[in-house]
């Protein structure tokens, strides 16, 4: 039993340090696709934030920091995307794909650029790290200590969750960013600021994807390195597709994900079951929920489509 | 003034300009990165065109480019986006990987053994998003970025397994075999000193124009760029959209899977272990939007981007980080997905003009 129990504690501690993540860039997600913009760039998003937080860190000491411009530099991109999408009526998938190229680019070349031609930055300390709550408050090892002696922005994001779900549906400007994905032209004519809406929600998709990629250097990893950030962004995608579209499902999403994230990282290399395909258990999951719930998973009506002002 | 719209509205026009935007920032970014654009640049070039020996390099790097280039052409052309050649390209190579490791078979038949087991793992990939797509409504961009994840980690996992694997540990599986390998002859390699030259780059042109002949001389072609003009009026006229749709997946897949076999058989003659995506399918994406979708075209396009992998390579001679040329080439696409704005302001502009 206590050793049940102290399992199930390890799980969730993986699941804690897995999920944010992937939680941050799919809130971020449902802003942009809610919105009527396709965001495929969160991956190079998440990149840049994860580079500039652990950049920032290094040099500033202060997690904190490194994670609030982490975001900033995802905002970057984000604004970007929302002016090729937005502003010129570009494709947004191409767009998105030019931005998967730029982000992880630049981060690296960044990263050469500063740290001595190295790909890898130098290891973080603790202290320049995020902080972890409860410090010393539960015995090493225990169950309270594994499930509450974590990143407090752990926790920091799934309260966020409620943040914008009351965005989303209990405010006006929650109201207009689900108009706009749906019927634009109506919007306008209504005197709802199209443009500026939809310029919100991808520069916010971009600074919340941001932040998840800087969680990733700034807790998980502690360093940045060219492959800390593979895939994360497009489970994020995934995760606010089989959430369709609403904050409360990506969240569940999310934590299913971040449940398989967990199990990998405590089955290891070299175990019965194959790390790689755990791995594959959220691109299966959202393939098959897209094919026989795909009444319910509609994706906004004006996704993809540019807006152009008559002129 | 003719001639100046001709020039505004064509699509070469706009390419050159962003490709010209595209090393603009590049040298901006060097600079601020306190490194010489003007040498980086000058290394790049002398990177490409040194020797024959670089430049034969670069077709070597160019020829699965132009499949996956060709692969999201060929959608393009038909009205989908295949951004799943990234997963179709990486199904090919493993089937082709697979049995060029596991079949004994002389060369005649193992070569095309390997190639067509690759087009039709590349074509079932891209095939099952058509599917999906058809029957089910699946928006068919979401589908492929999931496949191509699911391809990722599968490659990973069969070269984890003990048959494919090499012996004494590693991250790659076994050497395939040589009956399988599509290398030139040896007094080729030996006059051009490119140790991986290959026939690939031959295949490519092959296919580049059999692909140009099929969209532009065939009735299958004619139907599948009919739909991808216009899905109603295609119906409307009588063809098959649903069934049109899951054969220009199917090919757009197969022409990426093919692009994975040349790059195993030519190149590599193992699969390594993936930390990240290889990216051969999103760099097709770059090669198609550069070719403006012209087969032909993506010949070029992929010998330009085949040409700045290489010669980015050598970047590091300059203490430049070879990761410029990704940001230039994002750029690049940037650029064009903005330009096709502009063309329409160009060519409304023209039309109002000659009224």
């Amino acid at each position: 039993m206590e050793v049940l129990i102290r399992n199930l504690g390890l799980l969730i501690n993986a699941i804690l340090i897995a999920t944010p993540p992937l939680l941050l860039a799919a809130l971020g997600s449902c802003f942009s696709e809610r919105s009527g913009v396709v965001n495929i760039g969160i991956e190079g998003m998440m990149t840049i934030g994860a580079f500039m937080g652990a950049c920032v860190a290094y040099f500033s000491g202060n997690g904190w920091l490194g994670f609030f411009v982490g975001g900033l530099s995802g905002a970057v991109l984000g604004v970007i995307h929302a002016i090729a999408c937005i502003q010129f009526g570009a494709d947004q998938t191409i767009s998105g794909t030019a931005i998967n190229f730029i982000g992880p680019g630049l981060a690296v070349f960044l990263c050469k650029a500063i740290f001595d031609n190295s790909s890898d930055s130098p290891a973080l300390d603790t202290a320049a790290k995020l902080p972890k709550m409860f410090e010393g408050v539960f015995k090493s090892g225990s169950f309270g200590y594994n499930v509450f002696s974590t990143y407090s922005v752990a926790y920091l994001s799934f309260l966020l969750v409620l943040v914008v779900w009351f965005v989303f549906y209990k405010t006006k400007f929650g109201m207009h960013l689900r108009a706009v994905g749906e019927h634009p032209q109506a919007c306008a004519t209504l005197g709802v600021n199209v443009y500026l809406t939809r310029y919100i929600c991808v520069i916010l998709s971009g600074f919340l994807a941001g932040l998840g990629g800087a969680f990733v250097t700034l807790a998980t990893v502690s360093q940045f390195r060219p492959a800390v950030i593979v895939g994360q962004g497009f489970i994020a995608i995934a995760a606010v597709i089989f959430g369709k579209f609403k904050p409360q499902g990506a969240f569940k999403a999310c934590l299913l994900f971040g449940l398989c994230n967990g199990i990998k990282a405590l089955l290891g290399a070299g175990n019965a079951v194959s790390p790689n395909l755990v791995s594959m258990i959220p691109y299966v999951v959202t393939i098959l929920a897209l094919v026989f719930v795909v009444g319910s998973t509609r994706v906004p009506a004006a996704n993809g489509k540019p807006f152009l002002k008559a002129r | 003034m003719s001639r100046k719209n001709n020039i505004l509205s064509s699509n070469a026009f706009y390419t050159l300009i962003s490709i010209v935007i595209g090393f603009i920032v590049g040298a901006i970014l060097l600079s601020i990165a306190k490194i010489n654009p003007l040498d980086a640049y000058k290394q790049l070039f002398n990177g490409v065109f040194g020797k024959p020996k670089f430049m034969v390099w670069c077709l070597i790097y160019a020829a699965p480019l132009i499949f996956t280039g060709l692969s999201v052409a060929f959608s393009f052309k038909t009205g989908v986006f295949n951004i799943g050649a990234e997963g179709q390209f990486v199904v090919g190579s493993l089937t082709a990987c697979v049995l060029g490791i596991l079949v004994k078979a002389p060369a005649i038949i193992h070569v095309p053994l390997c190639f067509i087991g690759a087009a039709l793992a590349g074509g079932i990939w891209g095939a099952i998003v058509g599917v999906l797509k058809i029957k089910k409504g699946v928006n068919e961009v979401l589908s492929y970025i999931m496949f191509n994840w699911i391809a990722f980690y599968l490659s990973n996992f069969v070269v984890n397994l003990s048959i494919i694997h090499k012996d004494g540990g590693g991250e790659a599986t076994k050497d395939i075999a040589a009956t399988a390998r599509i290398l030139a002859p040896k007094s080729i390699i030996a006059a051009t000193g490119a140790s991986a030259a290959n026939y690939g780059f031959i295949l490519a042109i092959i296919f580049a124009v059999i692909v140009w002949f099929i969209i532009n001389r065939t009735t299958l072609g004619f139907k599948l760029r009919a739909v991808g003009f216009s899905n109603t009026a295609a119906q409307y006229a009588g063809i098959d959209t649903g069934k049109s749709f899951l054969t220009a997946m199917a090919f757009s897949g197969a022409l990426a899977g093919i692009g994975g076999a040349v790059q195993l058989m030519g190149m590599s003659g193992r699969i390594s272990q993936f930390s990240g995506q290889e990216g051969y399918g999103f760099q097709g994406i770059t090669v198609a939007l550069i070719a403006s979708s012209n087969p032909i075209a993506c010949i070029f396009a992929g010998i330009f981007y085949g040409a700045m992998k290489y010669g980015g390579g050598k970047l590091s001679l300059v203490n430049a980080p070879a990761e410029v040329v990704d940001i230039i080439m994002g750029i690049i696409i940037l650029f064009i997905a903005i330009s096709s704005l502009f063309k329409n302001i160009f060519l409304n502009h023209g039309k109002k003009g000659a009224v």
